[in-house]
């Protein structure tokens, strides 16, 4: 019997559970000092002057850094798409550009003694205009970057037709504001560093990519990368925004080299949540027009995308958002441009869809209020453009290639399992009674693009003499659960228990290469590196036994229950794993190796339902069901795969509902910790219904798709529109994001002619 | 995370608290639970120098009925007072909305001594004890005063207590005729962003409010509509007239406003009237 | 100051700082990096350990004032696979851990949220764990592995 697609408990867990993981802050390294970096509480100001002295001389302290002392160069915008002149310094130079940027760092014996003097050196700032949000960056009053002489960072034009909705019978139009959220890991940033009397470098890093942070390290430091050994222990989440590598890290290697003693670093959440990325942050003009009949024609997005401070990976996602545009739907004509502006905030990155949710946001949304507009039921003029399942391959407006799907029958379960017409009558029923609390209901249908730009990932897979099994990956789980997963994988084709076989990631001296976990690629791309590692292994070891029993190779068969190779028919003369492994030891080991890169992008779909309680006095929105269709393709282990879902449509709900950054302004954070800043718990969400559907895809002989981000992007909009749906009876168009009780509020009283502030 | 550094001083008795306030002053600040103070300083928002420890003194924890109030030493933990048989039946509103406050490891060391002394006005407690119309009991160098709950609340974060007082019991009316606490979160583990306390009691009703001013208020302008026979609905209609509410990113003070009036209402309605 | 506290029946004994939060307490005097630390703010429960039989946040109680009282950590629970204590297994077998930063915070704040009400619904489940952030299963499965527990031993002592 396969061992794929059970729910197989996972390896990892025993020791999560008994005495925790290891992640980087637990490892002490003997004699190391620590460090406090003190950060800018301007959003925008020129630093005049910086006063060390008393931090010098506070008890412990053994050096005070200014960007003055720092002789690496200010780091160039991480793409080369961006404006060149938007380079960042390790520490603030003579600007800083968003409060949380790093002006200082303070390395003391202990971390209390580090704390205490960071609070001792002075700044004296010439406060600036602080630029808070899009739209007044895209004016150049002030700019972040004069010699940039922009505050655009980037732009994408790919039409601006006038007469685009020409033939249109119904054109709605609004402007969403798909807002900035912190992608909060339990675990925040922390890193370490050591270097031996040699001069190499080992770094411990709370990274989804080490093998990018060995990179960024070399990079950074002008070494050699075989002079790099980056660490990632176990990680405690990342959600995109653990992709990149982070000028504390590099900083904290450039110290301990300097001072020729380990260094430690852990932020603080409040630090975390000004120092590490956010997402999303993508200020959208829709337009969408179709026929009374409920036929989508035209559709175009114009979007302007906060990048924060200094450029990175979130100011490029705008391009994702493109790639998925008109989502699951046959939409004749589509039209898409952006701009990427910089502002006197926190730089933005990946987090958990990047890019994708905003696509599905705006057209799931807009589709909503055009069903409003021409009165027709949403799921029906869903159905009525959904791209059919014998369209596939299909291409779209704007070139991307899905590979498969049917989301006709997504939609189909999603209304069925939720019983559809039961709570159109409920809701028709409150709406009759004119009851406070109103029933919202509120659809997404949705295509998403995982392993997004398929880069090489790599696996190998070792047979040891004692008939045990090593794993190495590329990827590096930070709670996928890949140690089990892949492990699944080795022990379906080699038949050795999962019990007996190790995965190794996140040390790059173990693991020679790899890219790393994110953008929902690890099983598509280092599951499939691992399974036909596997299938070498396998055909090595036949070779072998073939070899050894004088047989044919064509004839020796592996009886995965003895865990032996034989002739078939004749299962008595044979070899096991562990005498093959033991035979092939003098020749290099019983091991293969396989970079793998994936013929293409795969496209995981599904159908979210919502149903929303809204009270119409207190605005207070109460999540009632939730469920979920979602199709990842061929499914390895349910239990990993409902978990992934079950984080994502959690942290879609967190969106649409409750978690916001927000500044003030003059560019200052007003949600800076978990007090202020809004991360759901347990207690403001239901239990899930998820609903199993899946269509293999043809692009990997695994038929997977990634399921990390779905959850995620079907959901926002699901619960969206639900809380919309609950009051469009009300005469209410839109409510934005997050649906907080004082918008709820307001919508209702701009839209009965009440007053509100 | 880290707080500035400060001397620990443990005391085992009120008077040795007293006078170590004495001896310190300003600097010194008293720790029970610590569930106020410590996340304060964890931030370094707040940095005494010396924190006197005052959460092993014996026999500051209890609840008991003295003739027509109920009396709750003020080491009586949020846990304690929301599972009290005696505040259950003598002075449910309280043991509710203790059962309300934080999470439950924020109850099982918060004291509602602290909570009250503390005098956040978008903390739960006080709010109660102030519609329960109850008294603080504090002690000083020359001795223990009863200060009405009314009178306690002086300003944002600041009490008519003296540097050299230390709260040590709490006393409500006994409060059975009907009651209820309207807490209006976002998340379970909010701050309140309005909340409404009503305790009905020998013949009058108290309301009052959460998050609406520097201070908790006492919604005099209900109870005395409802005093003067208006329905809940209108009582409540007025449930705003002697706030202050600012605003925040969560509300401005225009929602707060509605929600007071919102809540107030649905709270005199849950308490019978 | 020196403090002398019952770690997982284990008598500790030493000098500390007066500031010492019991969390550092924990992690880097006794070397039990079982316990997280998630915010400053006492919101998220990584820390969450069990004093005296009750779930406290050990990030918002001094060494100090666990002087002379008994502690239990992850590491004090079950300390292996075969020896695991109910809520433990009921994590395993209900996939409610992902990432597990939060997970030793969370077993030992539902350890006590059973302890304190063994017959619990999924409603008070959901607002008893409100002190405890996890960013990895959108809590679906800790809520099932909480009630999976309560009726078998999830609450013991």
């Amino acid at each position: 019997m396969s061992i794929l697609g059970n729910r197989v408990l996972r390896k990892e867990d025993p020791k999560f559970l008994t005495v925790g993981g290891t992640y980087v802050d637990d490892i002490g390294l003997a004699g190391a000092l620590h460090v406090a970096y003190v950060r800018s509480t301007f959003a925008h100001a020129r630093i005049l002057s910086i006063d060390t002295e008393e931090a010098r001389k506070a008890p412990g302290v053994v050096a005070v850094y200014t960007a003055a002392d720092v002789d690496l160069g200010p780091r160039p915008p991480e793409m080369p798409m961006f404006n060149q002149a938007m380079t960042r310094s390790l520490l603030a130079d003579d600007t800083v550009r968003f409060v949380g940027e790093c002006v200082a760092a303070v390395v003391a014996d202990t971390r209390a003694r580090a704390v205490d003097a960071a609070e001792l050196v002075q700044i004296d700032y010439d406060p600036l205009p602080a630029v808070v949000d899009v739209e007044t960056a895209l004016r150049d009053e002030t700019l972040l970057f004069p010699a940039a002489g922009t505050n655009l960072a980037m732009d994408m034009t790919f039409g601006t037709d006038e007469h685009f909705m020409d033939g249109c019978e119904v054109v709605v139009r609004h402007q969403f504001l798909n807002h900035r959220v912190a992608p909060c890991p339990l675990e925040v940033r922390a890193a370490s560093a050591e270097w031996s009397p040699e001069g190499r470098l080992t770094q411990y890093s709370s990274t989804q990519a080490p093998h990018g942070v060995k990179s960024g390290l070399a990079g950074a430091l002008a070494l050699d990368e075989a002079q790099v050994r980056v660490l990632s222990p176990d990680v405690g989440g990342g959600f995109g925004a653990k992709m990149g590598t982070y000028p504390e890290e590099l900083l904290v290697a450039w110290m301990a080299r300097r001072l020729g003693r380990p260094v430690r670093w852990v932020e603080t959440r409040s630090e975390s949540m000004v120092g590490l990325g956010h997402g999303r942050g993508q200020l959208q003009e829709v337009e969408i027009g179709g026929s009374r009949d409920g036929r989508i024609l035209a559709y175009r997005l114009n979007v302007i995308q906060d990048g924060g401070a200094y450029p990175a990976i979130g100011a490029v996602l705008p391009f994702m958002t493109r790639t998925m545009l008109s989502g699951v739907y046959d939409i004749p004509k589509v039209e898409f441009n952006s701009r990427s502006v910089v502002t006197n905030t926190t730089p933005t990155v990946a987090y958990r869809g990047a890019g994708r949710p905003e696509a599905t946001a705006a057209i799931e949304r807009v589709l909503d209020m055009f069903a409003a507009e021409i009165g027709m039921d949403p799921a029906e003029v869903r159905r009525r453009n959904l791209i059919q399942k014998d369209a596939f391959p299909f291409t779209t407006p704007t070139g991307t290639v899905y590979d498969i799907g049917d989301y006709v029958r997504a939609l189909d379960l999603a209304l069925e399992a939720a019983d559809y017409p039961a709570l159109r009558a409920a809701q028709k029923q409150r709406r009759e009674s004119g009851a406070t609390k109103q029933l919202g209901i509120g659809l997404s249908v949705y295509v998403e693009i995982t392993n997004g730009m398929p880069s090489s990932e790599f696996g190998a897979v070792e047979v040891r003499p004692d008939g045990t099994v090593v794993v190495r990956t590329g990827t590096s789980p930070h709670g996928q659960g890949h140690v089990t997963a892949w492990a699944m994988l080795v022990s379906e084709q080699l038949g050795i228990p999962i019990e007996s076989i190790e995965v190794v990631h996140g040390d790059t001296d173990v693991v020679p290469r790899g890219v790393g976990t994110f953008g929902s690629r690890s099983l598509q791309a280092g599951g499939v590196a691992v399974n036909q590692a596997a299938t070498a292994v396998v055909e090595r070891a036949r070779q072998l036994a073939a070899d050894l029993l004088e047989a044919n190779p064509d004839d020796v068969i592996l009886d995965k229950v003895g865990q032996r190779f034989h002739v078939q028919g004749t299962p008595a003369a044979g070899r096991s794993w562990k005498e093959l492994a033991a035979e092939a030891e003098s020749q290099g080991g019983l091991t293969a190796e396989v970079d793998f890169t994936a013929p293409g992008p795969t496209f995981p779909f599904g159908a979210h339902l919502v149903v929303a309680e809204v009270d119409t006095e207190t605005g207070l929105v109460e999540i009632k069901r939730i469920v979920a269709v979602d199709d990842a393709g061929k499914i390895l282990n349910p239990m990993l795969a409902e978990g992934q879902v079950h984080g994502g449509l959690a942290q879609g709900v967190a969106q649409a509902l409750l978690e916001e950054v927000r500044y003030d302004e003059d560019g200052n954070p007003v949600t800076a910790n978990l007090a202020d800043y809004a991360f759901v718990t347990a207690a403001e969400l239901p239990s899930f219904e998820r609903i199993a559907m899946e269509t293999p895809t043809p692009v990997n002989e695994l038929g997977a798709k990634g399921i990390g981000e779905s959850g995620t992007i079907g959901s926002t909009p699901a619960v969206h529109n639900a809380v919309c749906d609950a009051l469009v009876h009300l005469g209410v168009r839109h409510v934005p994001m997050p649906t907080s009780p004082q918008r709820v509020w307001r919508a209702i009283n701009e839209a009965t002619g009440k007053a509100s502030a | 995370m880290i707080p500035a550094a400060f001397d620990y001083v443990r005391v085992d008795s009120v008077d040795a608290a007293v006078a170590a306030l004495t001896e310190h002053g300003d600097d010194a600040k008293l720790l029970a639970g610590g569930h106020s103070l410590l996340p304060l300083m964890k931030l370094r928002l707040a940095f005494p120098s010396v924190l006197i420890d005052i959460g092993r003194i014996e026999g500051l924890s209890y609840v008991r009925q003295e003739g027509d109030q109920v009396a709750i030493g003020a080491l009586t933990r949020h846990c304690d007072v929301n599972a009290s048989p005696e505040l259950a039946r003598h002075a449910p509103l309280l043991a509710y909305v203790a059962g309300k406050v934080g999470d439950p490891q924020v109850r099982h060391r918060g004291t509602i001594g602290g909570s009250i002394a503390h005098a956040d006005p978008a903390s739960d407690l006080p709010a109660a004890v102030l519609a329960l119309g109850g008294e603080m009991v504090v002690t000083g160098p020359s001795g223990q005063r009863v200060i009405p709950a009314t009178e306690f609340f002086t300003g944002f974060l600041e009490t008519a207590m003296s540097p050299e007082e230390m709260l040590t019991e709490i006393r409500v009316p006994t409060a059975t005729a009907g009651h209820s606490y309207q807490k209006f979160v976002r998340r379970a583990q909010d701050w309140a962003m309005v909340g409404v306390a009503v305790a009905r009691y020998d013949g009058t009703t108290g309301v009052s409010l959460v998050n609406m001013g520097p201070t908790p208020l006492r919604a005099a302008a209900v109870e005395s509509a409802l005093a003067s026979g208006a329905s809940a609905a209108d009582a409540a209609e007025v449930a705003d007239q002697d706030s202050e509410p600012t605003g925040d990113a969560n509300a401005s003070p225009e929602f707060r406003r509605h929600l007071a009036k919102v809540l107030t209402r649905r709270a005199l309605e849950e308490a019978g009237l | 100051m020196k403090v002398s506290i019952e770690v997982n029946g284990k008598k500790e004994e030493h000098d500390v700082e007066d500031r010492t939060l019991l969390v550092f307490f924990l992690r880097e005097t006794l070397g039990l990096t079982g316990t997280n630390i998630g915010c400053d703010t006492t919101n998220c429960g990584a820390c969450t350990v069990i004093m005296n039989g009750e779930s406290v946040k050990s990030c918002t109680v001094l060494a100090a004032q666990a002087d002379g009282q008994k502690v239990l950590t992850i590491e004090g629970l079950g300390t292996s696979q075969d020896d695991m204590h109910p809520m433990q297994e009921a994590f395993r077998q209900n996939h409610a851990l992902q990432c597990g930063y939060c997970t030793p915070g969370m077993v030992m704040a539902a350890v006590s949220l059973v302890h304190d009400n063994p017959n619990i619904t999924e409603a008070e489940v959901r607002e008893g764990l409100e002190g405890n952030l996890c960013r990895c299963t959108g809590y679906h499965n800790i809520v099932k592995a909480v009630l999976a527990a309560a009726g078998s031993g999830g609450g013991d002592l």
